[in-house]
Parts: C-alpha cells; sequence; structure tokens
C-alpha cells in the first residue's frame, strides 16, 4: 500500500513538470512580458521607461530561460522561468501584479471556501442519494417516468438562472436572507443559506439521475435477486443490499471532487460576493492578474491529482476485492 | 441575390458539418446494422419530438451562417456594384423588420410606450414627465391602452389560422405520401395515425408540428408590430438577439467536439493499438491536460487570446471576423479541455476490440495495422463517438453561458445567452424589474438544452450496445 502510494506520488512529479511548462509557455512564450505590460498599462500612450518600470517591478525583467549577464548558477535561477514556474514546486506562488501575498491570500480565502463547499456537498449528497433510493424504489412506474423527466428538465436549466432566480426570490422578494456579502463565524450562517440551497437544487437534476443509474444497475444483479428469494422485504433489499453496493461507485466520484472543494466555486463565490478562492480566481481574471490565475491553475492540478490518488485509496478502503499493486 | 457573400470561418465548418451529416445519413440508409438504431430513435416519441425541435434550432443557425455584405442600393457610382462594409447573414435578411425596429431604450413585451419616463416639451412649452410613445412598438394603434389588447387578439388569431391552413396542407401531404407508400386506403392511413397505430409516432409528430407552428406563425404575426420579448438597454429586440444567439449556442455545441474528433480518435486508438511507449505518452498527455482545472485553462488562454489580439488588432479586416475568430478560438479551447474523456472512452475500447477474434484472425492472415485498425477496429467504436458529440452538445451549450458571464466567453460584441444573462444582470436590480432580457436567453437556452439532452437520451439508448433492447 505504502509503496504504491509512493510510486503514485512519484508518477505525479512529471504531470506537474508538464503542467507547469504548459502554463510557462501559455503566459510567457504566446505573448511576451512586453505585450503584457502593455496590454496592462493601456494599449496607446506607454513610454519604454513604464514598460521596464512595470516588468522590474513584478520580476518580469530576466530573461525567460538563460541569463547570460549572470555569473554560475545564477545564469538559470535569475529568469523567469525559475522564479515565476520552478519555484511553484515548493508553494511559493510569490506576489501578484498588484503586489499581495498569494500565499497569504490563498491562506485566508480558502476557508469561506470551504465553508460554503462542505456543507453543499454533505447536504446534497444526502439530498440526492435519498431521491434517487425512492425512485429506484418507484422503478418501472408513472413516478419513475416523470421523475426522470423532471431531473433532464433541471439539468437543462443553466446554473446562473438557478443563482439569479434564488437571489431574485428568496433575497428580493421574500426578503428571507440577504443576497450577498460574507460574516465570520456564527452570523455568518444568513449569508451562506442561499448560496449552499442553490448549489444543491443546482445539482439534483443531474446527481439524481446519475444515482438511479447505479441503483438501478445493482438491483438487477444476481445476489439482490437472493436477497427477495430469502424473502427479504423490498425495503431491507434496497437499504441493506442495494445502498451499500451502490455507494461504492457514489464514493469514489465523492472522493475525486474533494479536493478540488478548495478551489470553491467561481460563479456561485463572485454572484454573492463571498471573499472565497472562487471568487478571488474571478477577479483576477477580470483584473487580468496573470500571476493569480497562474497560481490557481498550478494548484488546481496539485488538488486533481491528489483526488485521483485518494480515489484509488478509497477502493481499497470500501471494496475489499480490490487489490493496489 | 443578397449581395457579396462572405465566409466565415466557422460558417465554413458548419457547412462541412452539415454536408458530413447528409453524406453519413445517406450512407446509413443503405447498410441495414446502421439504418438499425436510427429506426429505434425515430420509432421513439421522445426522439422524433426532439429531432424536429433541435431541427428548428439547427435551420435558424444554418440560415444565419449564410453571410453577405449587403448590397448599396442606389450607389453614387454608375455601372458599378457597391458593397456595405458591414456583414449581414440571411436570417437577418428574414427578420429585417425587428432588426431595424431599434428603441431609445428599455420598453416592455408587447409595449406601446417606453419603460422609463421622460420630460417632453409639450406644443404650449410646458413641460410634462410621461412614458414617450415607441418608435415601432406598437405605432399603428391610435389609442394603445384602448386598443391594444384586441389587437393583440386578432393577430393571434390571423397566426392561429394561418398555422392551422400550414398544418393542413403539410399533414394532407403527409397522408398522402403515406398512403401511396404503404399502398393502403387514404382513410385506412388517417385512422392510423389518429388511433397512433403506426411503427414512426406520425399523430406525435403531427401534434408537434402544430405547436411548432403555432407557437412560430402567431410568434411571426406578433412581431410585425410589436416588441414581442421587449427591447433591451440600447433599444434593440430582445427577441432578435434570443434568435441570434441561436447560432452561437449551436456552432460551440457542435464545432467544439468535431474539432476535438480527430485528436480524440487517432491518439485514443494509438494509445490502446499500439501500446508500449505510444500508450505511455498518450496517457501523460491526458492526465497532464485533465489535471488542469477546465475553467482555469480556458481562462488563461482566453486572457492570453485578449493580449495577443490587443497587440494584432491591425489583422482583423473587421468586427464581425474578429468576434468568429475568438468564437472559434473558444471551440478549440473548449475542445482542448474535453477531448481526454472520450480518448480514454476509445483507448480502453481499443485495448478490448484489439484482443477479439475477429482482429486476432485479421492480423494472423498478415493484415497490416493501419487496414486493421481502419477495417476493423475504428467502425466500431463510431457509436462510442456518436453518443459522445450528442451527449456533450448540451454541456457545451450551457458552459458558453458560464463562460460569457466571467468575460472568457465569446466576443462581447457577439449576440450570445450568455452575454445577454450577463448584462440582464445588473437590470434584475432595477426597480421595476426588467426581466425579459432574462428571461428570453434562459428560455431559448433551455429549450435548445432540454430537446438536446433527451435527443442524447434517445440516441444513447439506441446506439449502445451494453443496453439491453426491450
Amino acid at each position: 500500500m505504502i509503496a504504491y502510494i509512493v510510486r503514485r506520488i512519484l508518477y505525479a512529479i512529471p504531470i506537474l513538470i508538464g503542467v507547469n511548462i504548459l502554463t510557462f509557455l501559455l503566459f510567457f512564450v504566446v505573448n511576451s512580458p512586453d505585450d503584457m505590460a502593455r496590454m496592462f498599462l493601456g494599449q496607446k500612450h506607454v513610454t519604454e521607461e513604464q514598460i521596464e518600470d512595470w516588468k522590474t517591478e513584478r520580476g518580469y525583467h530576466h530573461p525567460l530561460f538563460y541569463n547570460t549577464e549572470e555569473q554560475g548558477a545564477e545564469k538559470f535561477t535569475k529568469t523567469i522561468f525559475y522564479t515565476k514556474s520552478v519555484r511553484l514546486f515548493v508553494f511559493d506562488f510569490g506576489r501578484s501584479d498588484s503586489g499581495r501575498d498569494i500565499s497569504f491570500d490563498i491562506s485566508q480565502r480558502m476557508w469561506p471556501s470551504l465553508a460554503i463547499a462542505v456543507p453543499q456537498l454533505l447536504i446534497g449528497l444526502l439530498v440526492t442519494i435519498s431521491l434517487a433510493l425512492l425512485i429506484a424504489f418507484f422503478r418501472g412506474t408513472y413516478i419513475d417516468y416523470w421523475a426522470v423527466v423532471i431531473c433532464v428538465a433541471l439539468m437543462s436549466i443553466s446554473g446562473l438562472f438557478y443563482i439569479i432566480g434564488g437571489q431574485f426570490i428568496m433575497g428580493k422578494i421574500l426578503r428571507v436572507v440577504p443576497i450577498s456579502g460574507f460574516e465570520d463565524g456564527i452570523f455568518g450562517i444568513k449569508f451562506l443559506v442561499l448560496p449552499v440551497l442553490i448549489g444543491i437544487v443546482g445539482g439534483i437534476g443531474s446527481s439524481t439521475r446519475w444515482y438511479r443509474t447505479i441503483f438501478l444497475e445493482e438491483i438487477n444483479k444476481d445476489y439482490v435477486r437472493t436477497a427477495r428469494a430469502k424473502g427479504i422485504s423490498e425495503q431491507m433489499v434496497l437499504f441493506k443490499h442495494v445502498l451499500r453496493n451502490a455507494m461504492i461507485p457514489i464514493l469514489t466520484g465523492v472522493v475525486v471532487i474533494l479536493p478540488l472543494l478548495f478551489m470553491g466555486s467561481l460563479i456561485t463565490e463572485s454572484f454573492f460576493g463571498i471573499p472565497g478562492l472562487g471568487s478571488y480566481t474571478i477577479d483576477a481574471i477580470n483584473r487580468q492578474d496573470f500571476s493569480i490565475v497562474r497560481s490557481m491553475v498550478f494548484l488546481g492540478a496539485v488538488l486533481y491529482i491528489i483526488g485521483l490518488l485518494l480515489t484509488d485509496i478509497s477502493y481499497t478502503v470500501v471494496d475489499p476485492r480490490v487489490r493496489l499493486n | 441575390m443578397f449581395g457579396k457573400p462572405v465566409f466565415l470561418i466557422t460558417d465554413l465548418l458548419i457547412f462541412a458539418l452539415v454536408f458530413v451529416i447528409i453524406a453519413f445519413f445517406i450512407y446509413a440508409m443503405r447498410k441495414p446494422h446502421l439504418r438499425a438504431p436510427w429506426r429505434q430513435v425515430v420509432r421513439s416519441k421522445a426522439g422524433v419530438i426532439s429531432i424536429m425541435v433541435l431541427l428548428v434550432y439547427i435551420s435558424i443557425a444554418i440560415l444565419d451562417s449564410m453571410h453577405f455584405h449587403p448590397k448599396i442600393e442606389n450607389s453614387s457610382v454608375e455601372g458599378e456594384e457597391q458593397y456595405n462594409g458591414e456583414i449581414q447573414s440571411v436570417f437577418d435578411q428574414i427578420v429585417a423588420e425587428i432588426r431595424n425596429s431599434t428603441e431609445k431604450t428599455y420598453s416592455a413585451p408587447f409595449a406601446a410606450y417606453l419603460f422609463a419616463k421622460e420630460t417632453v416639451q409639450l406644443e404650449d412649452g410646458s413641460k410634462l414627465r410621461e412614458h414617450p410613445r415607441l418608435k415601432w412598438g406598437g405605432v399603428h394603434l391610435d389609442n394603445p391602452e384602448n386598443e391594444k389588447s384586441a389587437d393583440i387578439l386578432s393577430l393571434a388569431v390571423t397566426g392561429i389560422v394561418k398555422a392551422f391552413i400550414a398544418w393542413l396542407v403539410l399533414v394532407a401531404l403527409l397522408c398522402l405520401m403515406l398512403s401511396l407508400r404503404t399502398k393502403n386506403s387514404l382513410s385506412t392511413v388517417v385512422k392510423n395515425i389518429v388511433h397512433g397505430e403506426s411503427d414512426i409516432p406520425w399523430r406525435t409528430i403531427a401534434t408537434t408540428l402544430a405547436i411548432l407552428l403555432l407557437v412560430l406563425l402567431v410568434g411571426a404575426e406578433w412581431a410585425t408590430k410589436y416588441h414581442v420579448l421587449g427591447t433591451d438597454k440600447v433599444g434593440e429586440d430582445v427577441l432578435y438577439q434570443a434568435l441570434k444567439s441561436i447560432r452561437t449556442g449551436v456552432v460551440i455545441g457542435t464545432l467544439t467536439t468535431l474539432l476535438m474528433l480527430p485528436f480524440a480518435i487517432t491518439l485514443g486508438i494509438m494509445a490502446g493499438y499500439f501500446r508500449g511507449w505510444i500508450d505511455d505518452v498518450i496517457q501523460y498527455l491526458y492526465t497532464t491536460l485533465n489535471s488542469i482545472p477546465g475553467v482555469l485553462l480556458i481562462a488563461a488562454a482566453v486572457l492570453m487570446l485578449n493580449v495577443y489580439m490587443g497587440k494584432h488588432a491591425e489583422e482583423f479586416a473587421s468586427l464581425t471576423q474578429r468576434a468568429d475568430l475568438r468564437l472559434l478560438f473558444l471551440c478549440l479551447i473548449l475542445g482542448l479541455t474535453s477531448w481526454t474523456g472520450l480518448c480514454r472512452l476509445l483507448r480502453a475500447e481499443t485495448l478490448k476490440l484489439r484482443e477479439v477474434d475477429f482482429v486476432q484472425a485479421a492480423s494472423a492472415f498478415g493484415v497490416g495495422s493501419t487496414q486493421t485498425i481502419f477495417r476493423h477496429i475504428l467502425p466500431n467504436m463510431m457509436h462510442i463517438v456518436l453518443i459522445t458529440i450528442v451527449l456533450d452538445f448540451s454541456g457545451l451549450v450551457l458552459a458558453e453561458a458560464v463562460l460569457s458571464y466571467i468575460n472568457i466567453g465569446v466576443d462581447p460584441t457577439m449576440n450570445s445567452w450568455g452575454n445577454m444573462i450577463n448584462s440582464a444582470r445588473l437590470e434584475m436590480a432595477r426597480e421595476p424589474v426588467v426581466w425579459w432580457s432574462l428571461a428570453a436567453s434562459l428560455f431559448f437556452m433551455f429549450t435548445l438544452v432540454l430537446f438536446a439532452n433527451l435527443f442524447a437520451d434517445v440516441v444513447r439508448d439506441a446506439l449502445d450496445p451494453r443496453i439491453a433492447k426491450q
């Protein structure tokens, strides 16, 4: 097991190097730092000095790969590739283009993202699994048919509509909760209710339909037939046999996204004015802050790889038939 | 007829796609094993309904993809034809009336007055705050307060009558055609349809046709006199915007998958067939790409495109061409983030297929790898490709809206549902609420995505061999 994990972590290193090179190519080779400076300072009426100042201030004034003006190892370290890309491996994100410490911002903004994502995931799972089990209980009837139709209809509504509609009905007409904002501590809950609720409602359609398929697949298997033949009631069959076995694909599907919960939801957070990592990224995109976007790309890739690793491990935990080698 | 044709890159790709679909259709009709699953699709009610609705959307998208520079009438230079620099589409010509019917600013659906009050100078010099009349919407009415509802109703009745006549003609033609083909008497054919006793659900088709004709013709009737869905901030008709957005949605939904198919198929089959180091390299490639969160990769790429376009602004002949190129680029980058899923599926399928007896037999007879791949492996995976194309479509249409909302989607000058929703956000905060832009974009998007989803389900059930046929 430990050998397997170590091997997987080693396997992750070339992938991270690949991600790093890809983002480096995207950010520095397709467009030179000069272009970025010009973009940032406005297209026209920019003097060469202003561009040089902008680059020096943010450390973009070094050459890309190889610095001929320096001595020894500094030929490689005083380059954009080293200062901007290699340093990401030790999670040194450096400073954003507007001069703030990115690592500090991330550590601050992670918590609001989690405060939304975790309850949303847990309550959402509970609701969708219960609904899917209920539909599976009524399989083959009109209830099943219409439930699937409603799920498809819910899936077809844009996520933006859930947010705008939810804000409008709950916040503006009913005035139950504030439309947007955030506060630390226990009183912050009133700001979290709406985004969490909307996140759950928005996910009901696709998750319920998917879980229903998983349940139906299990229901048709031999062990379920055996259980019924033994005279076990339908409820017992569903809860004791089908639910337990169906939890394997459901749980492993969830584990993959667990680490990405840190990243927050881009749209929800910016709509509700929650100072999490999602709105951080969106703001960076809108302000064209390349350093933050680059850091988030790298962080996202790391978290994704952790998610994959956790999935494999969770398979062995929930399903004793799976052996890692 | 219209002027000098212009072919934008996405136009050409759309036409190529239509051509491929028609060619595949003709080819598949001749092969019984290919015809069978599609028979199952047109025999299901959900299948025919969604095909008909999607056809309406796709026809609008195709009409909107035929671009040209309109001819300038009464040009100053004799004997030489002058063309407008602006690019229009055939669809723009069809709906020219609502396209040119701009007002000053917001007006509600079916309104005859502007939404906001304005100070107007009266003839005697005094000033008055009132809602001014619209320049186009409902101008034919002398007294909108009393006449409007009656007028709307009478227009609707005209539309219903037209729809009914059109429906009768179409259904009569259909019955005639069926009776000629099945060599049954006309009355038997009609009876079968009414009772729903036919292989292909003709009764459902007729009902859907009636509803579609009703919506289209009544809407068209209304649109000649009113702004059916109101106007937006700069006074442009919202219905026109929503209709123009159809092309953007359809282009993103189809071209993205089309552009990524060659990569996914080639790499997927190569990885599965040759295995060894080729497999390792390809797996490494897609794991790396996959591990970057899609939105961030798109954001990074679009940011870089902005910088590039800012630097090379002079290379683009017109705003339309620039927006078109950006749309194509968005399709490419969306394709780049989504090909990995298909590639993985195809790799797994190839690994399975190359161990199957007929492939083993082929290689035992000394058939080369290229021929084995093209004759034995590729045709046996087409169902996966087709299922992916239809399944991805709705997700991509929805993704466009979200991306445009965070300003990394299509060009802001291009009509798209995402841009409409983006601008509608501030309108919801107004008092009283301006809801029609949002409602229109969501309705049009919902209809397309819903029927695309239903269609995808039917196609998957028909094509996927793992789903047991009842």
